[in-house]
This record gives structure tokens, C-alpha cells and sequence, in this order.
């Protein structure tokens, strides 16, 4: 790897080497990006080149894996931060993030958001001077080459996100987008079997937040072709900390503490790795970017900073993730306008033989950088020796703006800060040409009991149950809402934690989104899954919403792809505007590609609700005979996307739309029907729709329910029983309701589309009347649970 | 003993993840109780000032070995002396799930004539292999010689969830007949899986979580001071921990983990101060 003229290797008793980047051609510039296995472009390297010269010498590989590190899209999010031109070069967006994700809460402008976009994770106020903190993850590269540990090491990375802002973690989520279980086509080299990949994600989630103790509370799992190559992982973890505990404020003379695991050659070049697609060689080339976890350190860390915390020992805290050292000491010291001197010896290492830049971008497990002031040093070291944890000092903070990196008493990297964390703007060339899709010609099934059943036993809708059991929901002892409910384990909208324990007040978490649609058009996808992610928290009584976005797309350098990512972020925008819905966090993970092509455009959207009393909470089964049901929200001939069209071998034109104008003040009358304690059982219609949320509802609930087609409110275009049922029209609930509260309920709906539709009965079946009258749906309840508890004994 | 002299300690290791729900449970009853470190029990020596020991749930030291294996090693070596008199001076201690492991490791439990050098019996991978998170009912067996069980009616069924992927009670084969003669004779078998109705679960998943010997979800020492099981009751202390509470109406109730800690605490009360 070593060229003659491009890298001269040092006399040291180490590795390092110069690199003759200052007499490279563009060609060469190129060639040691790649042969680096940095992953920078030439106008970046370039920009690299310039500073060098200017500073009359060659950079250290140190300093390049460095800069590498910190410039990839997975650090830096350079197409979320750059500018999208149109295939001419006219200016369309200035920074998607800017312009659409953040510009949305800087509008809403919200008191109770504490801290947004600026940390590892988002913060806002709870209660009494206490906050949450979320944050999602992607783990999807790591997971397609080592699905268990690439999962495991996604959960302990979010968790140690949460860390990252003093928090204590108390619940995290996982959504898993896989390729169908049953692929029996060839697979190219190097991609894995679905099945394989689905065992071992489902495992790495579960080791993780078990073995630390953590409940898995809430999450989703989605099979489509195109997930294949390139398995979806998303990790979420919510925290708590009291806020005046928080503390961002580095200086100079502080001291850098390493806590937690040694550092060794696992996870070199992650983010490189995640900022480039698949290919049949990465098995081979990227299986050291995947890490090793041990959720064991990663428990003893946890207590300890929470200690430190506690005793206000620091004063600054991050994580080390992508990037390893490189990033974290130059983004703490960057943050606090401060400079950092670090010496790399000081660094506990898991071998001998490891090279300096290898150490300082090392992305092993379980590691924190703190900063603590001289004086308090010695007690916090003595915090991490009570908990058997490893913390080293290993640098100090300094006045001015440089990183200067020491090996062995020699000056390995010397950098500017600013010159670090201003790289040229990435401009990405978008186009958008709505993918050619029409609408099927389904001739109605004539018996549609057969069809619901269908739907229940299919991947995207079958019972969840036997994965979910395999994950602690409930250690802590705090999960209020578990993820599965009543009798027969229904599938929960949202999970609540109740984290404080003298108070009633809970954390309502849910997810939403909806992939196939994307495949029609990326935003009505995006929209969709905002409105599932709102109305699945307002459906077990979650109120005052934040959201977080986490994009999973195809490379951002074919236009296309960025076309269709421009859309999203757009509704991003005008959906969170007007639900009033700020962005806390987020993150994008792009070069989903392999060579089976690229993922299907993938926005999974999560809501944080809270809920003011946790003993007001709704579950989605159903409660008793003869309570009323009512169907709130219209019903459109809805299907392109749908799991109904799906099972037809269709894609479809029709995608769901939101009507904002009658969402709104609907999820708000909902809401207030809740808390006002009005509803007995409530849930969302999502996937399936009107049929699947009432074999749902009556199957866990273990009663009865009795529906008619004809009282349900619909466009005029919807004219067919199974469009009613099967449509999978946007904000929908399905709401149980005691007689004793008909009139008030209604009163509280009365300006909403909200419609009693039926009942539930105490026989034990499922019974659908159609727009004619007739019976279209008939079934027992266990034959219902039959179908739904199916998937997972095939396989 | 008034409550609040009552003093509870749950120890805890790297790993152990249990004890501050637990801890939670027992100051609802009114009576101290604190999450202590193992190093710093180590250092400090000072278990006898403890009206009860727990050793809560988790993954202690990651569970290699055998789950509970290297705690319990670690108990013996560093804490033997103290521990053993501890509990041969009949003062409680529960291990829960990750706790009764520790218990079984350290040879506290059976226990059959004092603490055993090396373990009697063994909890292990689950019948069907993995873990498992769900809830289950168990029986109250014992005849009222387990002081963790003494509030508990007599062959009351409760319900409580259990968490793990090694909790399969076991012992060599051709000792289980007389094994299970023994713990009949010296009231040792406290809770049993079975089915809602008190049937006993006959090692059926999921009624049987995990496929253990004769339904056995936990025991005692013969002294009664001694108790292990795999289920939580920390975690079906209030109402609202229940998996279908929104069912049932009164969030504000408890849950039957309650009776478990009740017992205990009240059998310190009790105790009038001769701790």
C-alpha cells in the first residue's frame, strides 16, 4: 500500500508516515484518499492540499485519517449540511437540514425544548427540573457484515449517546428493516442471507439491552425486497437528568479523561465504512470497522458518570463513536473554543503493535471522553476505580484553536480546529422524476375473511411477540405500557415509561414509517410516517410531541437518490410545522447501496409524548361488551403502498396522503377524549388498515366486535368493501368508548370526522357488514390469533 | 424493630441491574433500604449492620462461566466468613433471578446441611434455549418456614414476570427423587410455575418458562431465612407494572411481588429488635 513517492514512512520506533500531499497531482490526491480508505473526495482533498502547503509541510497520516474522520458523511453530514443544485447548477436548497429539519423548530420555537440538534441527543423539560433525552442510531453497514454484533455495538452506541448528555438511560427502542425471511434467489457474493442477518440483529439488540439492563420498549420490524443487501438497523435510547446538572463548559486547563473499554484495531474506519456502499468486498476490507461490544463495561461506565454527574465532577462529556479520538477530543475542544493536547501513550490499549493513528481513530466499544477541572481530576478517577472501570487522563485542554497530538514524545498531529470543522461545502446534484407507477386493477375478493387472514399472517403485520419476548421490556420495573397487551399480547401503539417515581407523569414513546410508500413518492412516505409516529403516541394517551428523524437512503452522490431526499425533508418541514411537532434530533444514513441496489428511501420517524398521568394511559385491546367503537378519520381509496396491495404483487399509484387541515384539530379532540379519561381502548390504523386495527383490537382484547362499512365516513371514490378495509388512509383511529360516555365523547369530537361504528360484542368473533349489508367478514377470534401467531412457526 | 430501623441491603456487582427497583420496593414499606457496592462492602466489612441481604437481578459479571458463577465465587472469597454467619444467624437473604443464581453458585441454596462447597443444584439454559421475558403464575408451596412467604396465603397463585435465559432448576438425574424428597421434608419448595388456575405447569412453555425440575421457580434454605427465585417480584410490586392493569381498573393497587417484601419486612418487625 505503500507508494514509492506518496508516503515516506518515518524513522520511529512506531508507525507513522508523511504524506507527500503537497506534490500530488489530482490523480494522486485521489489515489491516497482511497488507498487510505479515508473516502474523501478531490475537492476535499484539495482543500486539504491548500492548508498543507500553507503550512510548508506534509500532513502525518495521523493528521489525514484525522481530517478523513471528521469530513465523512457519516460525522459530518455533509449532504444534509451542503447545497443541492439542479442537474444546471441553479441552487435549489442551501442545507436541507438548515432550511427543513431545523428551520421547523426554530419556528415552532418551543419553551420546553431544551436542547436540540446541539448534542448527542435531543433534551426536553419533563417535569420539576428534570428532562428526557432521545436519540436514534443507525447501525446498518456493520449489521449487513456481522449482524450481531453490528446490532449490539448500534444499542450500545445510542446508549452511550445518551451518556453523552449527562443522561441516565432508562428505555430503548430498535427498528429492523430486513429482506423477506423465504429469499431463495442467488445472492450475490458477500451479501448474507435475510434469515441469517434477522437472527443475529434480533439477537445483538436483545444481548445488549438486556445485559445492561435497559428495556427494550418499544420498536418495529419491516421485511422488503430491497433491504436485502442492506439490512436497516435503527437503535433508539431515551435518558433522563436533571437539568442543572447538565454541563457543557470546557476550558482550558481542563483535563481529558478516557473511560470505559481499551482501545484496540475493532471498528477502524467505521465511518468511512458507513459513508461508502457495500460491495462484495467489504466483508473482507470493513469486517475490522465492525466493533466488539460488551454491555458489561458499558453498564459499570453508566454508573459511574452518573456519579460524576452527581457530584458535578465534570465539565463537559462525549461519547466516543464514529471517529473514535479523532472526532470526540476535537469536537469537545471545538465546541468549547478551546484547544486540546492529548498524548496517545496515555491511551489504555487492548495489544501491542497498534499505530498512532489506528489509536486515535479506533472506534472500540464502551469508551467516554470527559473533560473534569484539575482540581476535581482525582475524585472522579476514583469514581471509575469503585466501579472496576478503566479512566485515564490522556490530554489537556488549552487555550487557542490547534490539536496537537503526541506519540512516544513525538508530535504525531498538529491541526487547526477551525481549519477541522470548516470543510468545503458539499454540493450534491438533485433530481426528482416521480418513479412510473399505476394503479392495479384488483377485481374484489369474493370472500374477504379469507383476505384479512391473509393480511394477519403476512411479515409486515404478523404478531411480533416471539422477538419481543426475547428483549427485557421491562427491567427497571418502569414500564408502564408494555409493548404487548391485553390477554393475548395486542401489538402496543407506544410504549410509556414512568421514570420519576413520585410522580404520575409518564414518557410515551412510538414510531412510525412506512417504506413502501417511498416507492411512490418519498414525501407522502415521509408525511405518513410522521402522522403514524403522532397518532401512535396520541393513541395511548401521549401528548406534547417532540419528533426525531432518521433517514436511510441510497448514495447521495446519484441524483436521483437526492431528489427523492429533498422531498422528504420537505414534508419534514410542513408537517412538523403545522402538527406542531418540533425536530429534536436526528440522523441520516446515506450509501445504503449494494449490489443488489439501493434500499428503498426509508424515514423512520420517532415520537416522545408525554402523558401527565401515567393511570390515564389507553391500551388497544378491547375492554368490554357492548362498549361503542367509533372509526375517527375519513377513509380514502388509499392502497398504492398498502400491505393489502402488496399481498397482490402490486406497488400502486395511490399513496396516503395527510389533510392537514383535518388532522390536526382530530389528534388534538383525540387527546382530549383520553385524558378526559372518555376512552376505553383506542388504536391506530396503520398497515392493513380498518380490518387489521379490528382483528387487532378483538384478538387481544379477547372479546368480540361487531363493525359496519356503512357508517364509516369516506370519499365518494371509495365505493368498495375492501378498499374501506383495507385502505391504509392516514390519521385513523379505532376508539372504544363506554356507553356512559357517548355523549361526551362526541361532544368533544362533534367538530371532527368521527363516526360509531359498531361495537364490541361478548361471542368471540370478528364481524364485518359490508356497504350493502351484507356479512364480509366473519370469523372466530382464535382462528384470527391463529393467523396472526403464524409467522413465526414457518420459520 | 420499628420500619424504619429496618436497614435492607442489595448488593450490587458490574452488571447487576436490578436494585434500585428493588430498593424502590422495599422503601414503599417504609424501610431502609440501600444499593451497596460490592467493593465498597468489601472494604467497609459491614453486612452484620444489615436487617436483610438481597442480591437483585441482572447480568453480574456478564454471566460467562455460568450465570451467577463468578459473583458468587467472588461472595465466597471475599465475603465467606461473614456471609456464612449471616446466614446461619437465620437474617435474610433473597436472591432474585440473577440473586438465586448467585445463591445456587454459592452453594446457600439447597443448603441442605449448611452452605455447601460446591453447588447442590444448578440453574440452567432454558427449555425452549433463549431468554425469555414474559409473565407467569407460580404457586406458593411452602408450609410457612420460608419468612419471605409468610404473609403469602397457602397455595395462593401469583403473578410476576421473569427475565432470563438460564433459569432451568436442576439437579443430577438420579438424585431427583430424593432431592425433592428432601426439600418436601424440610419445607423448602416455595413457589411453583403453573398454569392461571394453579395446575401446575408440568415444565409446559410458557406456563414453565424454562423448563425446570418439578415447576421449581424458587426455594429456600431449611431455615427459612434463605430464599431464591427467578421470578421479579420487584417488578410486579404496583398495579401499574402489570401487563394488562388498563384491564383491570385500580392503577393505584399492587401487584403480588408486594406480599413477598411485605412478609419479610414484617417478619423483622417482628422480630422486635433481636437482630
Amino acid at each position: 500500500m505503500i507508494g514509492l513517492h506518496l508516503y515516506r514512512k518515518r524513522h520511529k520506533p512506531f508507525e507513522l508516515a508523511d504524506i507527500n500531499l503537497r506534490d500530488a497531482t489530482n490523480r494522486q490526491l485521489l489515489q491516497i484518499s482511497n488507498e487510505l480508505g479515508i473516502g474523501l473526495n478531490l475537492v476535499e482533498m484539495r482543500s486539504i492540499q491548500r492548508y498543507f502547503s500553507k503550512q510548508n509541510r506534509n500532513p502525518t497520516d495521523v493528521e489525514l485519517q484525522t481530517i478523513g474522520q471528521t469530513w465523512s458523511e457519516h460525522c459530518f453530514h455533509k449532504t444534509f449540511k451542503g447545497e443541492i443544485v439542479s442537474p444546471d447548477g441553479k441552487l435549489i436548497v442551501a442545507g436541507m437540514f438548515q432550511e427543513y429539519i431545523a428551520k421547523a423548530t426554530e419556528e415552532l420555537a418551543l419553551p420546553w425544548c431544551l436542547s436540540v440538534f446541539e448534542d448527542n441527543a435531543g433534551i426536553v423539560d419533563f417535569e420539576d427540573g428534570k428532562a428526557i433525552a432521545m436519540k436514534v442510531e443507525t447501525h446498518n453497514h456493520p449489521s449487513a457484515i456481522e449482524p450481531f454484533g453490528g446490532a449490539a455495538t448500534g444499542t450500545g452506541g445510542v446508549i452511550r449517546d445518551i451518556l453523552g448528555v449527562w443522561a441516565d438511560p432508562i428505555a430503548c427502542t430498535d427498528v429492523l428493516c430486513f429482506g423477506p425471511s423465504d429469499y431463495d434467489n442467488d445472492l450475490p457474493a458477500g451479501v448474507k442471507h435475510p434469515k441469517y442477518i434477522f437472527r443475529g440483529v434480533v439477537a445483538g439488540i436483545g444481548h445488549y439491552g438486556n445485559n445492561m439492563g435497559i428495556p427494550t420498549v418499544n420498536g418495529a420490524i419491516y421485511f422488503d425486497q430491497s433491504y436485502t443487501g442492506n439490512v436497516v438497523v435503527y437503535c433508539g435510547c431515551l435518558g433522563i437528568l436533571p437539568m442543572n446538572e447538565f454541563v457543557r463548559n470546557t476550558q482550558p486547563g481542563d483535563i481529558a479523561i478516557l473511560a470505559g473499554g481499551r482501545t484496540g484495531r475493532d471498528g477502524i474506519h467505521g465511518v468511512t465504512f458507513a459513508s461508502a456502499e457495500l460491495t462484495k468486498e467489504s466483508e473482507e476490507v470493513s469486517r475490522p470497522a465492525v466493533q466488539i461490544a460488551n454491555p458489561i463495561e458499558e453498564e459499570k461506565v453508566k454508573r459511574a458518570i452518573i456519579e460524576v454527574r452527581r457530584q458535578q465532577l465534570g465539565s463537559a462529556i462525549t461519547d466516543l463513536g464514529g471517529g473514535g479520538l479523532s472526532c470526540a477530543l476535537g469536537e469537545m475542544a471545538h465546541r468549547s473554543n478551546c484547544g486540546i493536547h492529548v498524548d496517545l501513550d496515555n491511551v489504555p490499549l487492548k495489544h501491542v503493535g497498534v499505530a498512532p493513528w489506528e489509536i486515535h481513530v479506533s472506534e472500540s466499544q464502551e469508551r467516554m471522553l470527559l473533560s473534569v477541572k484539575e482540581k476535581d481530576l482525582q475524585k472522579a478517577l476514583a469514581i471509575f476505580k469503585r466501579e472496576d472501570v478503566e479512566a485515564t487522563p490522556i490530554g489537556k485542554f488549552t487555550p487557542g484553536h490547534m490539536l496537537k497530538v503526541d506519540y512516544q514524545g513525538h508530535l504525531v498531529a498538529l491541526l487547526d480546529l477551525d481549519f477541522l470543522y470548516t470543510p468545503p461545502t458539499t454540493i450534491r446534484e438533485a433530481v426528482w422524476k416521480p418513479p412510473k407507477r399505476s394503479e392495479p386493477t384488483v377485481t374484489e375478493p369474493a370472500d374477504l375473511t379469507q383476505e384479512l387472514l391473509k393480511l394477519l399472517s403476512s411479515p409486515n403485520i404478523a404478531s411480533r411477540e416471539p422477538i419481543i419476548r426475547t428483549y427485557d421490556h421491562e427491567v427497571k420495573g418502569n414500564t408502564v405500557l408494555k409493548p404487548l397487551q391485553g390477554k393475548h399480547g395486542g401489538p402496543n401503539d407506544a410504549a410509556i415509561i414512568k421514570p420519576l417515581p413520585d410522580s404520575w407523569r409518564g414518557v410515551v414513546i412510538s414510531c412510525g414509517m412506512n417504506p413502501n410508500y417511498g416507492k411512490i413518492d418519498p414525501y407522502w412516505m415521509a408525511a405518513s410516517a410522521i402522522d403514524e409516529a403522532i397518532r401512535n403516541n396520541v393513541s395511548v394517551g401521549g401528548g406534547r410531541i417532540a419528533l426525531l428523524d432518521n433517514f436511510t437512503w441510497g448514495s447521495p452522490e446519484k441524483a436521483d437518490r437526492v431528489g427523492g431526499l429533498l422531498r422528504a425533508c420537505k414534508a419534514c418541514y410542513d408537517f412538523a410545522k403545522v402538527y406542531g411537532t418540533p425536530f429534536i434530533s436526528g440522523k441520516d444514513s446515506l450509501y445504503n447501496e449494494s449490489p443488489l441496489g439501493p434500499v428503498t428511501p426509508t424515514l423512520l420517524i420517532t415520537a416522545v409524548g408525554v402523558i401527565k398521568d401515567i393511570r390515564r394511559a389507553v391500551s388497544m385491546d378491547v375492554k368490554e361488551p357492548g362498549n361503542l367503537l367509533y372509526l375517527a378519520g375519513r377513509t380514502y381509496p388509499e392502497l398504492g403502498g398498502s400491505e393489502y396491495y402488496r399481498l397482490k404483487g402490486y406497488v400502486g399509484k395511490t399513496v396516503p396522503k395527510v389533510r392537514i387541515e383535518q388532522a390536526g384539530a382530530l389528534l388534538k379532540s383525540m387527546t382530549e377524549a383520553i385524558s378526559a379519561g372518555y376512552v376505553k381502548a383506542c388504536h391506530d390504523l396503520s398497515e392493513g388498515g380498518l380490518a387489521v386495527a379490528a382483528a387487532e383490537m378483538a384478538l387481544s382484547g379477547d372479546l368480540g366486535i361487531d363493525l359496519s362499512l356503512r357508517s364509516v365516513l369516506k370519499s365518494k371514490s371509495a365505493e368498495r368493501d375492501d378498499q374501506i378495509l383495507f385502505s391504509e388512509s392516514n390519521s385513523r383511529f379505532l376508539v372504544e368508548v363506554e356507553e356512559k360516555h357517548k355523549a361526551d365523547f362526541e361532544s368533544v369530537m362533534e367538530r371532527n370526522l368521527c363516526t360509531l361504528i359498531g361495537r364490541v360484542e361478548k361471542d368471540n368473533s370478528l364481524a364485518i357488514h359490508g356497504l350493502n349489508g351484507a356479512t364480509i367478514v366473519e370469523v372466530s377470534l382464535v382462528k384470527l390469533r391463529k393467523a396472526w401467531k403464524n409467522l413465526w412457526r414457518k420459520s | 424493630m420499628k420500619r424504619s430501623e429496618i436497614r435492607v441491603c442489595v448488593l450490587r456487582v458490574g452488571g447487576t441491574n436490578c436494585d434500585a427497583e428493588t430498593c424502590r420496593a422495599f422503601t414503599d414499606l417504609g424501610v431502609k433500604a440501600e444499593t451497596v457496592h460490592m467493593n465498597d462492602m468489601v472494604e467497609s466489612r459491614n453486612l452484620p449492620s444489615y436487617s436483610a441481604l438481597v442480591v437483585p437481578g441482572g447480568f453480574s459479571y456478564g454471566d460467562y462461566v455460568r450465570a451467577g458463577a463468578i459473583w458468587a465465587k467472588e461472595i465466597s472469597a471475599k465475603l465467606g466468613p461473614e456471609l456464612k454467619e449471616y446466614a446461619e444467624g437465620g437474617k435474610p437473604i433473597l436472591g432474585i433471578c440473577n440473586g438465586f443464581q448467585v445463591l445456587v453458585e454459592a452453594g446457600l441454596l439447597p443448603g441442605f446441611t449448611g452452605i455447601s462447597e460446591q453447588p447442590e443444584s444448578a440453574l440452567g439454559t432454558n427449555v425452549p434455549i433463549g431468554y425469555y421475558c414474559g409473565w407467569v403464575y407460580v404457586r406458593h408451596t411452602s408450609q410457612g418456614n420460608c419468612i419471605f412467604a409468610k404473609s403469602i396465603p397457602m397455595q395462593k397463585v401469583l403473578r410476576m414476570p421473569v427475565a432470563h435465559a438460564e433459569g432451568r432448576f436442576m439437579v443430577t438425574k438420579e438424585n431427583e427423587s430424593s432431592f425433592l424428597q428432601v426439600l418436601h421434608d424440610n419445607d423448602q419448595l416455595v413457589f411453583r410455575y403453573c398454569n392461571e388456575d394453579g395446575n401446575p405447569a408440568n415444565g409446559r412453555h410458557p406456563a414453565s418458562p424454562n423448563g425446570a425440575f418439578h415447576d421449581i421457580a424458587g426455594i429456600c434454605n431449611p431455615a427459612g431465612n434463605v430464599l431464591g427465585l427467578m421470578p421479579h417480584p420487584e417488578r410486579a410490586y404496583y398495579s401499574w407494572q402489570l401487563p394488562d392493569w388498563t384491564r383491570l381498573g385500580n392503577a393505584m393497587d399492587y401487584g403480588d411481588g408486594r406480599l413477598l417484601f411485605e412478609s419479610v419486612v414484617r417478619h423483622l418487625k417482628e422480630k422486635n429488635g433481636r437482630l
